[in-house]
C-alpha cells in the first residue's frame, strides 16, 4: 500500500517536471511565429530551447514509461482510450521535433517559415491536448468493470475540457513569454516578448479562473482540501506572476509562472487521489492506486532504481541550463554548426 | 478483428521505419565519439583541424538521423497502450519497468548530452566536450539494451510468476541476465557498427570520388569506416550463430521455420533453397545440403533438429488447439535474405579496407561509384533480422502466455486504425524523402580539406 502512494506521488512528480519544462518550450513553440517576422530574431528565439526540448520532452516520456511500470492498468485504459488524441499528440510532436532539427538546415526563407509553422503546431496542439486530458481524468469517462473505455472520440470533448485545454494553452504561453524575457538579450525583442506575455496571462486568468468555476460543478476536486488549497494558491500565484512581468520583472514572474504549474498539477493529482481514472459510470470502476497497481515486488524494484536515478538526472539536468544560462545573443543563434 | 489485423500492420510499418534509424544511432554515436578522441589526442596539427570539421560533418549526420529516431521512437513507445492495451495490462509489471529505465537512465542522457555536445563546443574543453558524445553513445547503447531485455521477455519468459491471469514479476535480475537478451542484444549492438560502418564508407566513398577538396580528408573515415563495419559484420554473424544455436532450447519452433524444416530430422539437413507449401505443411520440392543444419546447431554433423509438424503436436498438447507455426516462407526467406547480403557486405567491407589504406584509392572509381548504390542493403538486412525475430514469434505476442490476437485494445474499431495507420505512414513517406534530401544536400555542400598525409 506505501509503495503504491510513493509511486503515485512519483508520477505526479514526473508530471510536474513535465509540466514545468516543457511548458515553457511548448510555450516558446508556440509564440513563435507571433513575435517577430525576422528571421534573425526567430533563430534567437528558437535558440533559448534548442539544446533542451529533447531533454524536457523525457519527463513526457519517463513520465509514461514510469506509469506503465507502477500503473500498467491506468497505461492501459489512458492509451487506449485517447487513441485518436494521442495519434494527434504524436502527429503534432513527430512534426516538432524534426523541424528543430530541419529548419536550420536551409537559407531559404520559406523552407525556415514552413518549419517555424511546424514547431508551433507541434507546440499548440499538445498543449491543449494535455489541458484536455487532464480535465478528462478527472471530471470521469465512461470506464466499464473491466477497465475499458466505452465511449468514442467526442465523449472526450466538452466545454469543460476545451476550457481544460485552453487555459493549459495561455498558461504555457505566458510561461514561455516569461521564459523568453530572463533568456533573450535584444531588449526590443524582450519587449515584444513582455507585452505577448501580459496578452497571454490575461487570456489565462480569465480561462483558469473559468476552469476553476466549472471544476466545481463538473468533479469532485474540491472535496479535497489539498487539492483545493493548492488550486486556490495556483491562481493567486499565477496573478503575481502576471503583477511582476507589468512591473518587468521577469525573473519573479517566471518563477512564479512555474510554481502555478506546480501547484495545478498538484491540484490535479490531489484531487483525484487515490484514483488515477475516474470512471463516469460508476465511482467503483475507477481506476484507483490499489486496483490498477503493479505487483509489489515490481513497485519495490522500481522504487529503488528511481531513488538513485531521478537525483542523477536532476543533477545533469541542471548543470545542462547552467551550461547554457547566459543569455542567448544574435551571434550564438548563428553559431548554427 | 480488423482492428488487430491493422493495428499489426501498424505495428510492423512504424517500428521496421523506427529501426531503420536507430542502428545508425547506435554504431554512429560510437564512430564520432571514437572520432572526436582522435581529434583530442591527436599530436598532428595539420590533422587536428581536419579531424574536427570531420567530426562536426559525421556530427550533423547522426544528429538528422538521431531526430528522427526520437520522434519515431515515441509512438514506439505510446503504441503499447493505445493499440495493445490488453497485452499492456497483462504485461505491464514486467514490460513497463524496461521501459521506464530506459528513459530513466538511458533518454534522459542521451538528449541531455546530446544538446549540450551540439551546443557545447566553446563552452567546454575539448576533453570534457568529447566526454559528452561518449556518454550520448553509452547511453543510445544502454537504451537498446534495455528495450531488448523488454524484448526478450516476449520471445522467452523468464523471473515471472502468474497471478490474477496476469504476468507478475518475481525476479528482476533473472529478466536481465536472459540469455536471450545475451543473444539478441550482442547481435544488435554489432549490427549497429556494421549499419553505422556502411553509412561512413558509402559518405566517404562519394566524397573521395566526387568532391576533390575533401578528397585527402574523406580517405581516413573511408578506411577506418570499412574496419568499423567488418568488425560489426564479423561480430554480429558471430553472435548470430550462437543465438540461433540458443534457439534450439528457447525457442525451436522459430529455429525450423528459419530452416523450413517440417519433420524431425537426425542428421537435419540445410535447405539452400525450398518450394514451401504452407497448407499441406511440407516442401514441394527442396535443394539441400546433407547434416548441415545439426552441424550448425550442435558443432558436429549429427544430432536431432525438432521440425514445425511435431512442436505442433507438442504445443497442441500444452496450450490447445491452434496454429503455432509461424509464416514459415517469410521466415525462411529473410533469414536467407539477412545471412546472404551479410555476407556480400563483409566481402565489400573487406575490399574496400584493404583498398583504402592505398595512396590511389580515387581511381577505383568503379567501386567508389557502385558503394553508396549498395547501402540500402544493410537497412533491408536489418529488417529482415527483426522479421524473422517477430514474425517467428507468432502466434505469440508472448511466447506461451499471450497470443497477438487476445492483445489488442478492444475499444478500437477498423476506422479508428485505418486512420492512424494511413496517417503514420504518409508522415513516415513524407519526412524520410525530406531527411534524405537533406542528408544528401549536407553531404554536397560541406567540404573538409586536409593538406597532411594520412
Amino acid at each position: 500500500m506505501e509503495l503504491q502512494i510513493v509511486w503515485f506521488i512519483l508520477i505526479a512528480v514526473l508530471f510536474i517536471g513535465f509540466f514545468f519544462l516543457e511548458g515553457f518550450d511548448y510555450g516558446v513553440g508556440g509564440l513563435l511565429p507571433f513575435l517577430s517576422p525576422d528571421d534573425k530574431d526567430r533563430s534567437q528565439i528558437l535558440r533559448t530551447i534548442t539544446p533542451v526540448w529533447d531533454g524536457n520532452e523525457v519527463w513526457m516520456i519517463t513520465a509514461g514509461g514510469a506509469l506503465f511500470a507502477s500503473f500498467p492498468h491506468v497505461y492501459s485504459t489512458m492509451f487506449a482510450t485517447f487513441y485518436l488524441a494521442l495519434f494527434l499528440m504524436l502527429f503534432a510532436l513527430i512534426l516538432r521535433g524534426v523541424a528543430f532539427e530541419f529548419r536550420g538546415r536551409r537559407e531559404s526563407l520559406g523552407w525556415r517559415r514552413f518549419w517555424e509553422g511546424c514547431i508551433a503546431f507541434g507546440s499548440i496542439v499538445p498543449a491543449i491536448l494535455w489541458g484536455v486530458a487532464v480535465t478528462d481524468l478527472i471530471r470521469g469517462l465512461p470506464i466499464n468493470e473491466k477497465m475499458i473505455y466505452t465511449g468514442g472520440f467526442l465523449d472526450l470533448l466538452s466545454i469543460y475540457s476545451v476550457v481544460g485545454g485552453l487555459a493549459f494553452l495561455f498558461v504555457f504561453l505566458y510561461h514561455g513569454a516569461s521564459y523568453l524575457t530572463i533568456r533573450l538579450s535584444d531588449t526590443s525583442l524582450i519587449e515584444r516578448a513582455r507585452a505577448m506575455g501580459m496578452k497571454m496571462g490575461r487570456l489565462a486568468v480569465i480561462f483558469f479562473v473559468l476552469c476553476m468555476v466549472l471544476t466545481a460543478t463538473n468533479t469532485d476536486l474540491y472535496h479535497s482540501a489539498l487539492a483545493t488549497i493548492a488550486l486556490v494558491l495556483a491562481a493567486a500565484v499565477f496573478v503575481a506572476a502576471n503583477v511582476m512581468l507589468a512591473k518587468r520583472n521577469g525573473k519573479a514572474s517566471f518563477i512564479l509562472s512555474s510554481l502555478a504549474i506546480v501547484f495545478t498539477t498538484v491540484a490535479f493529482f490531489a484531487g483525484l487521489f487515490p484514483r488515477i481514472m475516474v470512471s463516469s459510470l460508476n465511482p467503483a470502476y475507477s481506476l484507483t492506486i490499489t486496483n490498477a497497481s503493479s505487483s509489489p515486488y515490481t513497485l519495490s524494484v522500481m522504487t529503488v532504481v528511481a531513488c538513485i536515478f531521478v537525483p542523477i538526472v536532476l543533477i545533469y539536468q541542471i548543470w545542462a541550463y547552467y551550461l547554457f544560462r547566459k543569455r542567448i545573443t544574435a551571434q550564438d543563434a548563428e553559431e548554427e554548426y | 478483428m480488423e482492428a488487430m489485423f491493422l493495428s499489426r500492420w501498424q505495428f510492423a510499418i512504424t517500428t521496421v521505419y523506427h529501426f531503420l534509424f536507430v542502428p545508425v544511432t547506435l554504431g554512429l554515436s560510437v564512430f564520432v565519439a571514437l572520432l572526436e578522441t582522435c581529434y583530442v589526442r591527436t599530436k598532428k596539427p595539420e590533422w587536428k583541424g581536419a579531424c574536427k570539421k570531420l567530426v562536426q560533418f559525421f556530427g550533423a549526420l547522426f544528429v538528422i538521423n538521431f531526430s528522427m529516431g526520437v520522434v519515431t521512437g515515441i509512438v514506439q513507445e505510446f503504441h503499447f497502450g493505445m493499440n495493445w492495451s490488453e497485452y499492456a495490462r497483462f504485461m505491464g509489471d514486467i514490460f513497463g519497468a524496461p521501459l521506464a529505465l530506459e528513459a530513466l537512465t538511458a533518454f534522459f542522457l542521451e538528449s541531455t548530452m546530446l544538446g549540450v555536445w551540439i551546443f557545447g563546443w566553446n563552452r567546454l574543453s575539448e576533453k570534457a566536450h568529447c566526454l559528452t558524445i561518449w556518454l550520448v553513445a553509452i547511453a543510445s547503447n544502454l537504451s537498446a539494451f534495455w528495450i531488448l531485455v523488454a524484448n526478450s521477455f516476449m520471445q522467452h519468459p523468464v523471473g515471472y510468476v502468474l497471478n490474477n491471469g496476469r504476468a507478475e514479476m518475481q525476479d528482476f535480475f533473472a529478466l536481465l541476465t536472459n540469455h536471450y537478451v545475451l543473444g539478441e542484444y550482442t547481435h544488435t549492438f554489432f549490427a549497429g557498427w556494421a549499419t553505422a560502418g556502411f553509412v561512413v564508407v558509402a559518405v566517404s566513398a562519394w566524397k573521395v570520388l566526387h568532391d576533390e577538396k575533401s578528397r585527402n580528408a574523406f580517405r581516413q573515415p573511408l578506411k577506418g569506416g570499412a574496419l568499423f563495419m567488418l568488425i560489426g559484420l564479423l561480430c554480429s554473424a558471430g553472435t548470430g550463430h550462437f543465438h540461433a544455436q540458443y534457439l534450439e532450447q528457447a525457442n525451436p519452433m522459430k529455429l525450423a521455420a528459419m530452416e523450413a524444416l517440417w519433420e524431425d530430422e537426425d542428421p537435419a539437413p540445410f535447405a539452400v533453397y525450398a518450394n514451401i507449401n504452407e497448407k499441406t505443411h511440407k516442401n514441394d520440392s527442396e535443394l539441400t545440403i546433407p547434416g548441415l543444419f545439426s552441424f550448425m546447431v550442435y558443432n558436429t554433423p549429427n544430432g536431432e533438429v525438432r521440425g514445425m509438424n511435431s512442436l505442433q503436436a507438442d504445443y497442441e498438447k500444452q496450450y490447445g488447439n491452434g496454429d503455432y507455426r509461424p509464416d514459415v516462407t517469410g521466415t525462411f526467406w529473410s533469414f536467407r535474405i539477412m545471412v546472404g547480403f551479410a555476407g556480400l557486405m563483409m566481402l565489400l567491407a573487406l575490399v574496400t579496407y584493404v583498398l583504402a589504406r592505398k595512396e590511389d584509392i580515387h581511381k577505383h572509381s568503379t567501386l567508389l561509384g557502385l558503394i553508396p548504390w549498395l547501402l540500402p542493403i544493410v537497412y533491408i538486412v536489418n529488417s529482415c533480422g527483426w522479421y524473422v525475430a517477430e514474425a517467428g514469434r507468432q502466434p505469440w505476442i508472448v511466447v506461451g502466455l499471450q497470443k497477438t490476437a487476445d492483445a489488442v485494445s478492444p475499444n478500437l474499431t477498423g476506422g479508428d486504425v485505418w486512420l492512424t495507420m494511413i496517417g503514420f505512414t504518409v508522415v513516415y513517406l513524407v519526412l524520410a524523402i525530406i531527411a534524405l534530401k537533406l542528408a544528401f544536400h549536407f553531404i554536397r555542400k560541406n567540404h573538409v580539406s586536409y593538406e597532411g598525409r594520412n
